[in-house]
């Protein structure tokens, strides 16, 4: 069993990725039953390192480097739950996650209420999500709306190497499957994480920039976008609240249901096409709590109906912080 | 820790097909046992088997050579190019170049080809412009070729998807009483995906005219193939019953042979074949992959001795089918070809952006073409230096 993390300072700077490696080593030292699966996690670390070391350090019954078989790898993570095991699988990126879709929508999601409570779904799907990159097809998809469109699981979004860090052992120590959606071009971005600290709760909403005029609410990769579109707009004398939503299935929307009273305006920001997005279902809930405050219409900021672009063509179709602000400015001026 | 890896375990068949394990390395050694088609070895030699024998003229074999020098010249250009940062990625084919070659010429003009990713070699046995290709890699477009058109798919980057459609097409090739064939790239790792397997049911099930042509190159990216399969890969089409052949992937001369028979079998109504190239990936997955993490030089060092451009340079030189003129010209015009590629690859225009929203569906709807008309306004905005 691995010391390492023991003799390092409580705070240091991590990246998201390193985070993610940080916060699954310590859930594999506090748990024996964490085990890791997914194709190339092992020898290789993962295809972009977040299980770097820890086959070496936990063998290779707890991280397993298992066949290149998607619905394989989610479906025996289903039978390693049932006997008492946390399954944490890593798909290798989001547009390889559908071979497993069967399984997670049919036999994950609903194992728990199928037997009245009584067969366990303590799994972990990791996912790297979202555009960026300049990748080829099928390595820049957003499909979180599919699983939040499904009863029975969770889906959470980080956005920052603090959350990365928790979030993961919360997933993990989550009794019910957990989509843990990583913002794959932000994972070499940095921050300090303290390791001493108490976390926030996995399944909340959190205000990352307090304002006035418009509320923003973002996840995942369009945190860092609709911070940097705040930035902005003060500079042009708005000011923006930025709330990253963090927790996409269930929802948290007191905070911003709070945020959007006193700014009687909601810009929702996210990758995916807008068409039936997580923009959608947060515009109803926030127009029924919020319809008496409101200045304007929730609008949303999102890809377009199309699938996601050649990569020469991904920073016309990705929301960056110019389209943030020109939905801003349509809310400001309705 | 080791009981999920245990070889000692598993019967793997009386030929002992995997070598002891090397140490850090997963893959199996060149398999010695009589099953493995062999009609060019490693050291050029010309061999014959009486199951597949091979006619192909001096003037094919000399254009075998070409065509994997100029591949290869093309692949080697293309890895550049990325370093350069010209592609976003590339996935290298070297070392496959006989399987792809020796495949892709069996083909007939009506017949149908599926491919993965790393089919670089059969594009250009299909006709396929190479720049067709780099777009593709360079992020201007899914595949700049018309698959209709050239009898060969769209690369497919999820993970064994096409299988299934070529079984599907072949399917439609024997509703229409064509004397076509359809062949389906896959790689060792594609076979642990259930649809691979739904494939060759069905294929088995309608005795399609497909042939599944697996480039065992020994490596899912890090995963060696010991991961996969338990038994060598052309012995699993017996248990979808039909027959499986191993064919050494890096002789090209075997792979046309055994490759034309399986589809000619097809052609008559025979149903399906799968053919096992044992090959080796000589480079890395993709130029996004460092192999040193999980395989040894000593071991990319054995299978350079097993090089399928060396071997049929070796025989063509040693049987007098070819001179130092004739190879000095394949250099040449590899160079050339080298240059049109980078030239084509460098110059080529971004698409425009509204070309996202062009061909989303047969008939445009009206929300996406006002979703359109106000990406353009948008867009124009920012015309004139206001960004």
């Amino acid at each position: 069993m691995s010391t390492e993390l023991l003799d390092l300072p409580a705070t240091r700077t991590l990246t998201i990725g390193k985070a993610l490696n940080d916060g699954l080593r310590r859930a594999m030292e506090d748990d024996p039953k964490v085990v890791l699966m997914g194709e190339d996690i092992g020898r290789l670390g993962g295809v972009f390192r977040i299980t770097d070391g820890l086959q070496k350090d936990f063998g290779e019954d707890r991280v397993v480097d298992t066949p290149l078989a998607e619905a394989g790898i989610v479906g025996t993570a289903v039978g390693l739950a049932m006997r008492g095991y946390r399954p944490v699988v890593e798909i290798q990126f989001d547009g390889f996650v559908f071979p497993a879709y069967n399984q997670i929508v049919t036999q994950v999601a609903k194992l728990h209420a199928r037997s009245r409570g009584a067969v366990p779904m303590p799994i972990v799907i990791r996912i790297p999500f979202g555009g960026g990159i300049g990748a080829v097809e099928h390595h820049s998809e957003s499909p979180e709306a599919y699983f939040a469109h499904t009863p029975g699981l969770k889906v959470v979004a980080v956005s920052n190497p603090v959350d990365a860090y928790w979030g993961i052992q919360q997933a993990i120590a989550c009794p019910d499957p957990v989509i843990f959606l990583e913002p794959k071009r932000r994972y070499w971005d940095k921050a300090p994480v303290d390791t001493s600290a108490t976390p926030e709760p996995l399944f909340g909403a959190r205000i990352v920039r307090g304002g006035d005029d418009v509320t923003v609410l973002a996840y995942g990769p369009m945190v860092k976008t609709a911070l940097q579109a705040a930035e902005v707009a003060a500079g042009e004398g708005r000011s923006l609240e930025v709330v990253d939503l963090r927790t996409l299935s269930p929802l948290d929307l007191d905070p911003v249901v709070d945020s959007v009273r006193r700014t009687g305006r909601c810009v929702v920001v996210h990758e995916a096409p807008v068409t039936l997005g997580l923009g959608a279902e947060i515009a109803a809930r926030v127009t029924e709590a919020c319809f008496h405050s409101l200045e304007a219409p929730v609008l949303r900021v999102g890809g377009y109906d199309v699938p996601y672009p050649p990569s020469k063509l991904e920073e016309a179709y990705l929301p960056d912080l110019d389209r943030v602000l020109d939905a801003v400015d349509r809310a400001m001026e309705f | 820790m080791t009981a999920v890896r245990n070889e000692t375990e598993i019967d793997i068949g009386e030929a002992g097909e995997f070598a002891g394990p090397v140490p850090g390395a997963g893959a199996p050694h060149l398999p010695q046992q009589p099953d493995l088609v062999q009609l060019l070895t490693p050291e050029g030699e010309r061999v014959e088997n009486a199951e597949y024998p091979l006619e192909v003229s001096d003037e094919e074999l000399r254009g075998f050579y070409r065509d994997m020098a100029l591949v290869r010249r093309w692949d080697a250009e293309a890895t550049a190019l990325q370093r350069q940062g010209e592609l976003g990625i590339w996935a290298s084919l070297l070392g496959q170049e006989a399987a792809q070659l020796g495949a892709g010429r069996a083909l007939e003009d009506g017949d149908m080809a599926f491919p993965t990713y790393r089919e670089h070699g059969v594009a250009w046995a299909r006709g396929v412009d190479p720049l067709h290709v780099m777009s593709l890699f360079r992020g201007v477009d899914n595949g700049g070729w018309n698959p209709v058109q050239r009898g060969f798919g769209l690369y497919t980057i999820v993970i064994g998807a096409q299988c299934l459609h070529a079984t599907g097409y072949a399917m439609g090739v024997q509703r229409d009483g064509a004397e076509s064939a359809v062949l389906a790239f896959l790689g060792d790792g594609a076979t642990s995906q259930g649809e691979v397997n739904e494939a060759m049911v069905f294929a088995a099930s309608f005795a399609a005219p497909v042939v599944f042509f697996c480039q065992n190159n020994q490596y899912a990216i890090s995963v060696p193939l010991e991961r996969q399969s338990k038994v060598p890969l052309y012995r699993r089409a017996a248990g979808f019953g039909f027959p499986g052949v191993r064919v050494d992937g890096n002789d090209v001369l075997a792979v046309l042979a055994v490759t034309r028979a399986a589809l000619r079998a097809a052609r008559e109504g025979q149903g399906p074949t799968f053919i096992e190239a044992f090959t080796y990936r000589m480079g890395a997955h993709t130029t996004s992959d460092d192999p040193t993490r999980y395989r040894l030089a000593g071991e990319v060092e054995e299978w350079k001795l097993r090089d399928p451009i060396a071997r049929l340079k070796a025989y063509l030189s040693r049987s007098g089918l070819a001179d130092a003129a004739f190879f000095e010209g394949v250099d040449a015009a590899a160079d050339e070809l080298a240059v049109r590629i980078r030239r084509g690859t460098v110059e080529m225009p971004d698409p425009p952006p509204t070309a996202m929203f062009d061909a989303v569906h047969a008939e445009q709807t009206p929300h996406l073409a006002a979703q359109r008309a106000q990406f353009e306004a948008y867009q124009a905005g920012f015309e004139g230096g206001a960004e």
